[in-house]
């Protein structure tokens, strides 16, 4: 399955969930981290039941606190 | 407004751009803009807001000059060490153009002050270093209907975006509420590389600037994000604004300004 993750097309297991693709890409704290699905922002109790198909494209957004 | 034969000069590398031209420059002279924080992002948004000849500039603060801010807060110097911040970045920007008008707050900004602090001005440069204050900003400038600019940079990492009344998500519909304190580094024990400030700081008064001069296209709906290790610029597509959005939702629950309890850092500096 060819999702594009953060910009990148890449080939992907079947069966992926939002929760599963988080763990796959070794996303730090992904409770924290905001997700939006083919440009829709995906409410972070849906990770785990949203099943991922094909073409599907995947935003990553993290918290960034600094200003220092 | 007329223009000086002096501010001709000063203002020429401006004028002769088509985007920007003697009307732009009117309008930037007469904008005004409040930076919150005098750092890592205040400091280059304050000295390119200055040179531009942005006609007020607001700038909020409470703390003062700290050896450790030397490394990346290039409007202070050694010698300011000690002085509040806000004194020491008003006389940087004077120094650097007297046309302006600055204004220095030397508070921190909070519920009880905030909307005081942003209604007489255009737009609103996000350089506050923590997520209570970011969450605050964003709050206060969507019930104001006041265009802002959110930055955060942290080691190597930088990212902004622009929030204009009407125009696509505000802070809260990318990020719902601030991480627990200590769960997402956000103090001094991260680190950050000094140049971030300048890059992603720059970036912020350049959408002021833009805003402003209405040139171009902001970064509404879009967060751009900054990798300095892969040396790597996206700019990422932000979903329409979340229509359950506690603040500029349809139904809002947040209809005025709120703190959250300061994050805590817990790890000598
Ligand atoms: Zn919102």
């Amino acid at each position: 399955m060819i999702l594009t993750v953060a910009g990148t097309k890449k080939e992907y297991p079947p069966d992926l969930t939002v929760t599963k693709l988080l763990e796959a890409e070794k996303v730090e704290m992904p409770m924290y981290v905001t997700v939006s699905l083919n440009d829709e922002f995906l409410k972070r109790e849906e990770f785990d039941d949203t099943l991922l198909k094909e073409n599907d494209s995947v935003e990553f957004l993290y918290f960034m606190g600094g200003g220092f | 407004m007329s223009f000086s034969n002096e501010q001709m000069t000063r203002y020429s590398r401006h004028i002769i751009l088509k985007e920007i031209g003697v009307k732009g420059q009117k309008r930037l002279m007469e904008g005004r803009v409040l930076i919150i924080g005098a750092g890592g992002l205040g400091s280059p948004a304050a000295l390119y807001l200055a040179a531009a000849g942005v006609g007020v500039i607001g700038i909020a603060d409470a703390d003062e000059v700290d050896l450790s801010n030397l490394q990346r807060q290039i409007i202070h110097t050694t010698a300011d060490i000690g002085r509040p911040k806000v004194q020491s970045a008003r006389e940087k920007m004077e120094a650097i153009n007297p046309d302006i008008k600055v204004n220095a707050y030397q508070t921190l900004a909070v519920a009880d002050n905030i909307l005081d602090l942003i209604t007489d001005y255009d737009f609103v440069i996000d350089g506050s270093d923590n997520f209570p204050a970011k969450f605050l900003i964003n709050d206060a400038c969507v019930i104001a209907r006041k265009p802002f600019s959110h930055a955060g940079i942290i080691r190597f990492q930088g990212q902004l975006m622009t929030y204009v009344p009407g125009k696509g998500p505000c802070y809260r519909c990318v990020f719902d509420n601030p991480p627990p304190p200590d769960a997402v580094p956000t103090c001094r024990q991260a680190g950050v590389i000094g140049a971030m400030g300048g890059v992603i700081g720059s970036l912020q008064a350049m959408e002021a600037v833009k805003y402003l001069a209405g040139a171009g296209e902001l970064l509404t709906g879009f967060l751009l994000t900054y990798d300095a290790l892969e040396m790597k610029f996206r700019k990422v597509k932000l979903p329409d604004k979340a229509g359950g959005c506690a603040v500029c939702g349809e139904h809002p629950a947040i209809t005025k300004p709120f703190d959250y309890a300061p994050a805590v850092c817990n790890i000598e500096p």
